[in-house]
């Protein structure tokens, strides 16, 4: 390395026990972005010593779309598409974000069974979410894909629910400002009762091949530290701060929906390492199930639209909303700036995944290698999301 | 049945008496030698389409079914995926980078595979079959040529000039040259039982008939049932098969010490590394498993050579069911297994083989628990120890 | 002790092995192409062009208002006016589409175009083994390829073009008590013309058959 970058990467030189000085190079590996397991097109320039990661710059921006720009150029009801495609995992929930934001700005009333018809899609969106999450930490350890495909094998029984309520997969496009876009069609509430009946076997088979796994346990059990303090002022949220110990949930802050009407518990970690990010993630898929049996025992008849809510022409008030809400990676926020005309004049999203980036490197500084892959994985990040 | 026991010998013996007197020496070596070249890399070939097949099995996925007969559509349930696979790495084009050191990088590969066929070779597969029979270095001649092997771990990484493949071969050079002492350690104290280093004698010894029905197998005395286990973990980490595949830890270095290389000299190194594998697990039946004797006298009917390669495929089956499972270890936690864990263990083991011997008179009833004590005690203690770093938590709700 | 819980998992995994022989669920691959999934109702892929009756040019209902290509996120319709009008279903006259294109490897199947259609005559259709060699033009769909007829509609979606057919019969139903309720007013309007000035009658009379004329002649 020429004698510029020596300076940049001054670290103080190593001395062996009898004093002498150890001569040693620093290694500057670019992890990424065509990378197994960087969960998407991200780069991380590390520096090693050893194996031990002294320095590491997170490099992403290459999947930005321009999303808030187009936001600017489409009208309100064309945006919802796009915010699909924010964190393509959980697109039920960031299309409840937006239309949260902009029900604030029109005042638009949204009818009881729409809510619960929310209540229950956003749940079931932080079920897969979660089961991906799992199944791909594992795989970043190294576990060759069996908990992955167990995961995925779940995963797509929720799929298949969207695709019959919505129409598609991922890329749902299903609330609209009022309520939702369509009633559920015929059977789906059973199929959905059938699946949470069915999904805590599937949890316990996971719990019982991991959750006492010695190796697991060896890898993940104080590895990526992460402080409260820090996580607060960084402004991580989601299940990343809960680990830490920081009792912040959405669902109980905002009380946004109709949440309050649940009996729901928010577990919390208390040493905010990968293993206890692991962990509450697992516990909130039992909370989550939970809340999906109340909530698909209690749904009741009725529109799912406000009548006052216009497809064509819509215009909203002039005036600000930021409208937030707890998705499955933090939270999820989006600013609308309306000026009375059919386009935004600015339209912001608050990502979380972006935000838990920023304290990676504070995470992994010490580290080596194989714990920096592990711990990305366990911030949970999607990079279309990060990059918008 | 002892004749289809000794079928292959009668068969390599007509050949010979067919040829001069002259040539006879050289070509029962050549015979020797084709008859290893044909029969390992066959189930090479079988054993990468059953591995691909199970691994999807275990998740919940067909593996390959579709290529049978290649260019037909004849399907046999995928079983001729290798042969598609072959075609495949020998018609690829041979990428080398620019900045390659050419000559190591070339002959890496073959530094893997040549030290692999011979170690195969001392392996006694069957009674009266072992190509090689060193009556007074046996085991010394296998552990050799397997520590050669291991060099080309190294000469790979460091001739691709690239980081993640150095990274890779020095992760690999010093999990292999960790876990050779417990690999040696353990199978010492089967030398020490034996009290010759000759594989062959070593299997005869274990076919001595005990309580009544049980053929002698080291594997059922404490020292070998430890040994055994010991043996096992150091050799799924000499052969890089998870959970100690650090070197091509795909998820972070793509795949490690050979990420260079392409087309037939890949299929080179995928297929000496399984070779290793089957060597060293011949080496753990023949140490501990009976080798070629079968478990109770009431068996002895089936083949020899027939018990060698089904205990072979357990082997190979355990592996792969081992794979499916376990996440990876760390490269620190890795050295740890090895040096502060499993020496210690390797050293009582021999103490408790010791024990074993002068107290040969004594009634196995004592024997036996005596010896599982010896062992049970120190790996308690090295479990609490393990577990007061590492726990179970539980967590606590937000009221 | 250590090893529990590896060993815990090794049976678990086993066990999951074994049943992937026996229980079908444990095994869900469907061995696409030789086997398809049935997709399920409300799936939607990429839009298509709804006509009534036999004749696809004459039946189409879109009547070129251009609210789909102006609400189209990645804006991947392109629609182009006819100059002359012709009559629709409720008797109106109306433009008609001259060009009507959709890029399908633009469009992002969001179904935005078939929730603002005023006329039920764009809807999602559900084919989407479209892959062509021809990477320019050759997911450039036009008019007459867009148009299904809409019996492919029953067939494809039938809760969703029942629903449609019945708010088009609500439509036709409408615009019929209107056009009846114009045509009275008309006839009394020129009978209470005709009354004090009988010379003009006979030129009161051919305004009375225009109402049957716009009567719709088109079947449902």
């Amino acid at each position: 390395m020429s004698d510029a970058r020596n300076q940049l990467y001054q670290i103080r030189p190593k001395v062996a026990p009898d004093g002498a000085e150890l001569e040693g190079e620093l290694l500057e590996v670019s992890m990424g972005p065509q990378h197994p397991s960087t969960h998407g097109v991200f780069r991380m320039d590390v520096v090693l010593d050893g194996e031990t990661v002294v320095k590491l710059k997170p490099v992403f921006g290459y999947l930005h779309r321009n999303h808030e720009k187009i936001g600017e150029g489409t009208s309100y009801l064309s945006s919802m598409p796009y915010t699909d495609r924010l964190d393509y995992f959980s697109s039920l929930t960031n299309n409840w974000a937006y239309a949260l934001a902009v029900e604030k700005l029109s005042g638009l009333v949204v009818p009881e069974r729409a809510e619960y018809i929310r209540v229950i899609t956003a749940e079931l969106t932080r079920l897969q979410n979660h089961t991906s999450l799992c199944g791909f930490l594992l795989q970043d350890m190294g576990a060759l894909g069996t908990p992955l495909m167990w995961a995925f094998r779940e995963r797509e029984k929720v799929l298949d629910l969207f695709e019959s309520l919505t129409g598609a997969r991922m890329m749902c496009n299903y609330m609209r400002f009022g309520g939702c876009r369509c009633d559920l069609p015929p059977g789906w509430l059973e199929q959905a009762r059938k699946l949470v009946d069915e999904y805590p076997r599937f949890l316990g088979e996971f719990e019982a091949l991991l959750s006492g796994n010695e190796i697991l346990m060896a890898r993940s059990q104080g590895v990526g530290r992460l402080s409260p303090e820090l996580a607060v002022s960084a402004g991580v949220t989601g299940p990343m701060l809960r680990a830490s110990g920081v009792d912040y949930d959405l669902r109980k802050v905002d009380r946004y929906g109709i949440y309050e009407r649940f009996e729901f518990r928010v577990p919390l970690g208390d040493h905010g390492d990968v293993f206890d990010r692991y962990m509450i993630r697992v516990l909130e898929m039992h909370e989550t199930l939970k809340i999906l049996r109340q909530a698909l025992q209690q749904i009741p008849e009725g529109p799912v639209v406000d009548p006052k809510a216009k497809l064509r022409g819509f215009r909203p008030k002039v005036g600000e909303s930021y409208g937030r809400l707890e998705g499955p990676k933090g939270e999820i926020g989006f600013y609308l700036i309306s000026d009375g005309s059919a386009n935004p004049y600015r339209y912001r999203v608050r990502p979380p995944s972006f935000i838990n980036l920023t304290i990676l490197e504070d995470m992994c500084l010490g580290r080596s290698v194989a714990d920096a892959v592990i711990i990305l994985g366990s911030v949970d990040i999607v990079l279309g999301e990060v990059d918008r | 049945m002892a004749s289809l026991d000794q079928i292959f010998v009668t068969l390599k013996a007509w050949v010979l008496g067919l040829l001069p007197e002259t040539v006879q020496p050289f070509a029962g070596v050549m015979i020797s030698i084709s008859a290893i070249m044909a029969v390992f890399p066959g189930i090479f070939a079988l054993t990468t389409v059953v591995e691909r097949k199970l691994l999807g099995r275990f998740q919940n996925r067909p593996g390959p079914n579709r290529v049978g007969i290649p260019l037909t559509k004849i399907r046999l349930a995928g079983f001729g995926q290798f042969i598609a696979d072959g075609i495949k790495s020998l018609t690829k084009e041979d990428v080398v980078p620019r900045n390659a050191d050419k000559v190591v990088h070339f002959i890496a590969p073959f530094v893997l595979v040549v030290p692999s066929f011979l170690a195969l070779s001392v392996l006694p597969v069957g009674r009266n079959m072992a190509a090689l029979n060193f009556t007074e270095t046996g085991l010394l001649f296998f552990f050799a040529i397997g520590a050669a092997t291991e060099i080309s771990v190294f000469m790979a990484g460091w001739s691709s000039r690239n980081k993640y493949s150095l990274l890779g071969a020095m992760r690999g050079i010093a999990q292999m040259l960790s876990y050779e002492i417990p690999l040696i350690l353990s199978s010492l104290t089967v030398v020490m039982m034996v009290g010759s280093l000759s594989l062959v004698t070593i299997v005869e010894k274990q076919t001595a008939v005990q309580w009544g029905v049980f053929h002698n197998w080291h594997v059922f005395t404490p020292w070998g049932f430890a040994g055994f286990l010991l043996f096992l973990t150091a050799a799924c980490a000499e052969a890089n098969r998870t959970p100690f595949d650090l070197p091509e830890a795909e998820s972070e270095l793509i795949a490690g010490y050979f990420t260079e290389y392409s087309g037939f000299k890949f299929a080179l190194f995928f297929l000496g590394e399984y070779l290793g594998m089957f060597a060293i697990s011949g080496v753990a039946i023949t140490l501990f498993l009976g080798g070629w004797s079968a478990p109770f006298t009431f068996l002895d009917w089936v083949p020899s050579w027939l018990w060698f390669f089904g205990k072979l495929v357990g082997f190979i089956l355990f592996f792969i069911w081992l794979r499916g499972t376990l996440p990876r270890l760390k490269v620190d936690q890795l050295m740890n297994l090895a040096w502060k864990f499993m020496l210690p263990m390797c050293l009582i083991n021999l103490v408790v083989a010791g024990v074993w011997h002068y107290t040969a008179d004594w009634n196995d009833l004592i024997r036996w628990p005596l010896g599982a004590a010896l062992l049970a005690l120190p790996y308690w203690i090295f479990s609490r120890r393990f577990e007061s770093r590492f726990q179970t938590r539980t967590y606590r709700y937000a009221s | 002790m250590i090893g529990t819980g590896i060993a815990k998992g090794l049976v678990l995994t086993a066990k999951n092995l074994l049943s992937t022989y026996t229980d079908k669920e444990r095994l869900p691959t469907i061995e696409y192409p030789d086997e398809k999934q049935p997709l399920p109702e409300a799936s939607r892929q990429f839009p298509m062009l709804i006509f009534d009756g036999e004749d696809e040019m004459k039946g189409l209902r879109c009547t070129a208002c251009q609210i789909c290509e102006k609400e189209c996120p990645p804006k991947c319709i392109y629609i182009v006016k006819s100059k002359d009008k012709r009559v629709d279903y409720k008797g109106q006259n109306q433009f008609y589409p001259a060009i009507f294109d959709i890029d399908y490897s633009v469009c992002m199947s969001c179904q935005i175009c078939v929730e603002v259609c005023p006329f039920e005559s764009i809807k999602m259709n559900t084919e989407f083994e479209l892959a062509t060699p021809d990477r320019f033009g050759g997911l450039l769909v036009h008019k007459q390829q867009l148009a299904k007829s809409n019996a492919h509609y029953q067939k494809i979606h039938p809760t969703e073009a029942a629903a449609s057919d019945a708010a088009m019969a609500v439509e036709k139903a409408k615009a019929e008590a209107k056009a009846k309720a114009d045509a009275e007013a008309k006839a009394k309007a020129a009978a209470a013309k005709a009354a004090p000035m009988p010379s003009a009658s006979p030129e009161a009379s051919p305004e009375t058959p225009k109402p049957a004329v716009a009567a719709p002649k088109m079947p449902m």
